[in-house]
């Protein structure tokens, strides 16, 4: 049976979250802010007013502090989601989660589980001060131990949050900021019952001259590319990673083999980041199939800049566009 | 004092300690028992003197068994670190009096996060002894099932656990188990952590979490007055006990080589807990006799007479002078516990030795719950690898 509504992306994790917190009494949230605001992107609007202050918690400023004690829960059984208001304010919280919550499970020899998911609003393009725009999902994806993943439909976030708190790893939700207020239609009468969505990509597009692998906001941006590179007689084949860490490599590479080309988009710098490691991995896994190197589009090795000044950082349509040319002309 | 110190007895710090930082100040010092062995009588003791008065002979001589094995438990460390069976060893000794008595203060449903000194703690909660120096031994991250025992893996991040303390006691005030009046539901939760530990943020942001929930936790400071080679006045311009109040947080200063005090105090901050008072900040002020580990090098960085200073209060010795004033020393008894000391002893440097390194393959074991893409590909591939240097039996048979 499904109900189809059309949800803001940011809505949609608002239901996901309701429904969680309605089906297992164990989740928790926590976070600055989420209480009676709703959070500052009201995200959580709502939520306190129906499942009290003890399921959804205003901690105290302090974001190590609140991944620390999520972490303390979880050992005791709950299922604690943590909202850290801005990507640019994990990094109190950065030990806890690398040093700690990575690792729990292992070094315990998977005698403790830490369900913990960590909500992160990321991205750019929305015109704020410092620390307001940043992508730092390849930092955590390079810990073992955590997954990472960030949706980019209202209905994969609203499908994937609930994934996440089920899941007996911790994960690093990172939502796109800069779509939240973007709608979809979202089945919101289950969570997509047997497609586990978690850590498959997905193509959104089928094409047969090129691969543009993207996730989060950059899906929307990459879907209009290939869309104007249809007008040029191109077909563009769209991939949504949805995780990062783990990578589906599979449905890359499947993907990459008939195409040929393949051009990686993210806002996060490109030195070091997880475009890097797709192009490594389809490289060594697509080499007698490649007509041309694996490309990326990304920020630069710069911290972010100025709002002003943004839209020349992010991989806009047009640099995504340059990049699917550079592929075809080699 | 402060409004929020919790009861203190009279009895100060000894004047005459030489160079320790934070040490010679008027901050009052729970104390039961003088390192000469005699009971403290003052009135100010008396509500802590009730908490131990149901230990009798029996229980006195108990607590110098766990002393006593502890300390021999970490001299066959010590040596089987110098013979290069361990790694790293990170003594306990004259910790015992802090560890022992807030330890068997604890009910068998209070949990416990250490840090990585805690090995009379350890010992408390029943943790098999060969399997505390797995992490020292370099064959396993942790070495127990925390749930088996009630008690955490040593955690190496100075104060990280601190915070997963008071998450598990947030854990279990929604549970129900505070304040129900049943001894045997109600719950507290302990963490052990130093004075250097105490200029953490983590540390920091724990009493704050744990005093604005209310939170069934005990903050046990061990102030063995050195963080490595930096002494507490390099942490801290107050007495350490005092950084509790700031936080709304009832803060008191026990002689940390006292096992009768620390059973009170503790025994006192665990009732506070359980009963829906919320978290105490314990000061342990003691001495690591030792070095910070067998890496570490105290002639450096502290004096003779300030280690003759504490050798002379050694928390052992005080409870013998104890056992000897009140004639419930024995020495059949003495006998009994150094041979038990001597088959640990024996049985610690066997079974150490024996623990092999585990298959290079478990490295890729429990990473995720859940099975993991990248994870099982690269095992998959060191287990090809390690397989292509594997000769033909049946060849080389031939």
């Amino acid at each position: 049976m499904s109900e189809s509504k059309n949800l803001t992306l940011a809505r949609a994790i608002n239901e996901g979250l309701r429904r969680s917190l309605e089906t297992d009494p164990k989740v928790l949230l926590m976070g600055e802010d989420i209480g009676a605001l709703g959070g500052v992107f009201r995200v959580t609007d709502g939520l306190q007013k129906d499942f009290g202050e003890d399921r959804v918690v205003d901690t105290p400023l302090a974001e190590s502090g609140i991944l620390g004690t999520a972490i303390g829960l979880a050992l005791r059984g709950y299922r604690p989601v943590c909202e850290i208001q801005f990507d640019g304010f994990i990094f109190p919280a950065y030990d806890q989660i690398t040093t700690q919550l990575a690792k729990m499970g292992y070094r315990s020899g998977g005698a403790l589980q830490v369900p913990v998911v960590i909500r992160v609003p990321y991205g750019g393009g929305i015109g704020a001060v410092e620390h307001h725009s940043e992508s730092p999902e390849a930092l955590f994806a390079h810990t073992a131990g955590l997954r990472v993943v960030s949706p980019s439909t209202p209905q994969d976030a609203y499908t994937m949050i609930q994934e996440a708190i089920a899941s007996p790893d911790p994960v690093l939700f990172f939502e796109p900021k800069g779509r939240y207020w973007e709608k979809g239609p979202v089945d919101v009468a289950g969570r997509g019952e047997g497609a586990t969505v978690l850590d498959r990509a997905r193509v959104v597009r089928p094409g047969t001259d090129l691969t543009l692998v993207a996730y989060g906001p950059t899906v929307v941006t990459a879907l209009r590319a290939a869309a104007a590179a249809e007008q040029e007689g191109r077909s563009v084949e769209v991939v949504d990673l949805r995780s990062i860490s783990p990578l589906d490599t599979a449905t890359v590479v499947e993907s990459v083999r008939r195409t040929g080309r393949c051009v990686v988009v993210h806002e996060a710098p490109t030195y070091l980041g997880s475009g890097a490691e797709v192009a490594a991995r389809v490289t060594e896994e697509c080499f007698y199939s490649l007509e041309a190197p694996v490309l990326r589009v990304g920020g630069f090795h710069t911290p972010y800049p100025v709002a002003k000044i943004e839209h020349d950082y992010l991989p806009s349509l047009d640099r995504v566009l340059d990049a699917v040319d550079r592929a075809f002309a080699f | 004092m402060t409004e929020n110190d919790a009861r203190t007895s009279g009895a100060s710090t000894p004047p005459d300690l030489p160079d320790v930082a934070g040490g010679p100040d008027d901050a009052p010092l729970v104390q039961l028992v003088t390192p000469a062995g005699a009971r403290v009588t003052t009135p100010e003791a008396d509500a802590y003197r009730e908490r131990v008065a149901h230990l009798d002979a029996d229980a006195l001589r108990g607590l110098y068994r766990d002393m006593v094995l502890t300390r021999r438990f970490d001299d066959e460390a010590t040596s089987l670190q110098r013979q290069g069976e361990l790694g790293l060893y990170a003594q306990a000794k004259g910790q015992e009096a802090a560890q022992i008595g807030s330890g068997r203060a604890l009910a068998p449903q209070d949990y416990v996060f250490p840090s990585y000194r805690e090995h009379g703690v350890s010992h408390v909660r029943g943790v098999d002894p060969t399997a505390r120096l797995r992490l020292f031994r370099g064959v396993d991250h942790g070495g127990w099932d925390p749930k088996e025992h009630n008690l955490h893996l040593y955690t190496l991040v100075i104060g990280s656990h601190t915070l997963h303390a008071t998450g598990y006691a947030m854990g279990v005030q929604r549970d129900g188990l505070v304040g129900s009046g049943d001894p045997e539901r109600d719950t507290a939760v302990v963490t052990y952590f130093g004075d250097g530990a105490t200029s953490q943020g983590d540390v920091n942001e724990a009493l704050v979490f744990a005093a604005v929930n209310n939170a069934p936790v005990v903050f046990f400071c061990q102030n063995n007055q050195w963080a490595i080679s930096e002494p507490t006045t390099k942490q801290s311009r107050v007495p350490l006990y005092r950084r509790g109040s700031g936080f709304g947080v009832p803060s008191v200063r026990v002689d940390g080589n006292d096992v009768l005090a620390c059973y009170a105090v503790t025994a006192e901050a665990l009732e506070r807990a359980r009963s829906g008072g919320g978290p105490t900040f314990v000061e342990a002020f003691t001495y690591r006799m030792g070095a910070h580990t067998t890496s570490d090098d105290p002639t450096k960085y502290r004096s003779r007479a300030q280690e003759e200073y504490w050798r002379r209060r050694d928390p052992i010795e005080r409870l013998e002078n104890l056992l000897r004033a009140e004639g419930a020393w024995d020495d059949a008894f003495a006998a009994d516990v150094e041979a038990e000391a001597d088959a640990l002893g024996e049985r610690l440097r066997d079974e150490v030795r024996a623990l092999g390194a585990p298959d290079p393959s478990t490295m890729f074991d429990h990473v995720y719950a859940t099975p993991n893409a990248v994870v099982e590909r690269e095992r998959a591939w060191f287990a090809d690898y390690q397989q292509s240097f594997e000769e033909p039996v049946a060849e080389v048979a031939r």
